[in-house]
């Protein structure tokens, strides 16, 4: 019975180890796969028409859900913060309350989450097919390298249209501010602005919230890339893989969110 | 997908990309405010600043001409050295006040300049020779509650 009990227990400890093992295996096969992305991106960036389509795909073809998403909660806050401000008799800060909230966290997280779920799923299903259906091999064979070809483009894009997604995102969301505040409830329009230059700050909100999403860019992307990469060639391995970026993007956003804010924001 | 359409459609993306950065410096952040072009600076003493924060701005006349650029500890006085630019196009008398106030109730503290009438002006590097330093409410009102208190030992 005892021996029962501590060969359990044995067995648990064991369970735990290879689960940070693996944990720790995989991430220094990302780490290693990152380093090799920007080792081959000089090569990749000879054919700058292959980022270009990338950032066409990934960027572009993401404006309808960022403008749309970005309106809709500007407008929003909008009307819970006017809600909430005028009991205090204070409802000119609406501007203040709705840029700023889009500029330091609303804007950067938001978008990047929506870009996570809208670009990095589609390039993770895109790299896991190729690797599925033996394409990756197939330009191993022929001397392309695939990582130059293939990884280091999508990575790239997603980089860089990530910071211009986000700048718009905010841009529209105080644009729905204004038309729910301004337009529709009546604040005073003179005030709405002039608060709203008067608090927000270039450097510490605006180009804070723009570094803020380039990196989110970068995990994003790279998340999305190695899942990819990585994948369990067979249809529930991609699968798992796409699920796997969502839900491994979402968290490395929200958790970089906090450490980037608590660097930047600290004693203010 | 044809190359130039292909060129054309994410040349039109990074340009709306920057186009909102350009709105939310210029509309959303203004740029210009904050920072004067030309600026001299001035320093002052206090025996307890409050709540003053570096970039708080200094008003005289209810009108911004500056911003608090630095704050300090002095630990031979014992005081609280603020440094402060003003707008070069600002030039004030010798004998300005300088005090630490507050916007509304509860709002952020600032610096008010009341001008003197000293024919000098204060140059670049000078200190103010007369400040006020911030009101504590906790002070203000224990010592209300103090006075009251006398009151009714002295009524009884």
């Amino acid at each position: 019975m005892r021996s029962g009990t501590f060969s359990c227990a044995i067995e648990l400890v064991r369970a735990l180890g290879r689960r940070v093992n693996d944990a720790l295996q995989t991430l220094g096969f990302a780490s290693r796969f990152f380093v090799t992305i920007l080792a081959y991106s000089g090569q990749s960036f000879r054919r700058l028409h292959l980022t270009i389509r990338e950032i066409y795909f990934s960027g572009f073809q993401s404006l309808v859900i960022i403008l749309v998403s970005g309106l809709f909660i500007g407008m929003v806050l909008g009307m819970q913060g006017y809600e909430t401000l005028q009991r205090y008799g204070s409802s000119e800060a609406l501007g203040v309350l709705v840029a700023l909230s889009l500029t330091r966290e609303l804007g950067p997280v938001v978008s990047a989450l929506l870009f996570a779920s809208r670009a990095g799923s589609s390039i993770t299903a895109e790299i896991g097919l190729m690797k599925a259906t033996e394409q990756l091999t197939a330009m191993d064979m022929m001397a392309v390298n695939p990582i130059a070809r293939v990884v280091a483009p999508r990575f790239w894009g997603g980089v860089v249209s990530m910071p211009l997604l986000a700048a718009l995102f905010s841009a529209i969301g105080v644009f729905g501010g204004y038309l729910v505040g301004v337009v529709l409830i009546g604040v005073d329009e003179g005030a709405f602005w002039s608060q709203m230059q008067g608090s927000v700050d270039f450097h510490l909100d605006i180009v804070n919230g723009i570094v803020k999403s380039f990196v989110f860019g970068v995990a994003v992307s790279l998340i999305a890339v190695f899942e990819g990469y990585d994948a369990v060639p067979t249809a529930e391995g991609v699968s798992a893989s796409i699920k796997r970026t969502v839900v491994y993007s979402a968290l490395a956003i929200l958790a970089l969110d906090l450490v980037l804010t608590s660097f930047m924001f600290r004693g203010i | 997908m044809n190359r130039k359409l292909l060129d054309l459609w994410v040349g039109f993306f990074v340009a709306v990309g920057f186009a909102a950065v350009l709105f939310l410096a210029l509309r959303v952040g203004n740029v210009s405010s904050g920072n004067f072009a030309e600026t001299y600076r001035l320093t002052a003493r206090f025996d307890n600043i409050g709540g003053l924060k570096v970039r708080g701005p200094v008003k005289s006349a209810g009108v911004v001409v500056g911003r608090v650029a630095e704050i300090r500890f002095d630990p031979q006085s014992y005081e609280a050295l603020v440094t402060v630019t003003i707008d070069e196009r600002y030039k004030f008398p010798k004998d300005t006040f300088a005090s630490i106030l507050t916007a509304g109730l509860l709002g952020e503290q600032y610096i008010g300049l009341d001008a003197g009438g000293d024919d000098k002006m204060l140059q670049a590097g000078d200190t103010f020779a007369k400040t006020q330093s911030a009101v504590v409410l906790e002070k203000l009102i224990g010592q209300f509650m103090f006075n009251k208190a006398s009151e009714n030992l002295e009524s009884k």
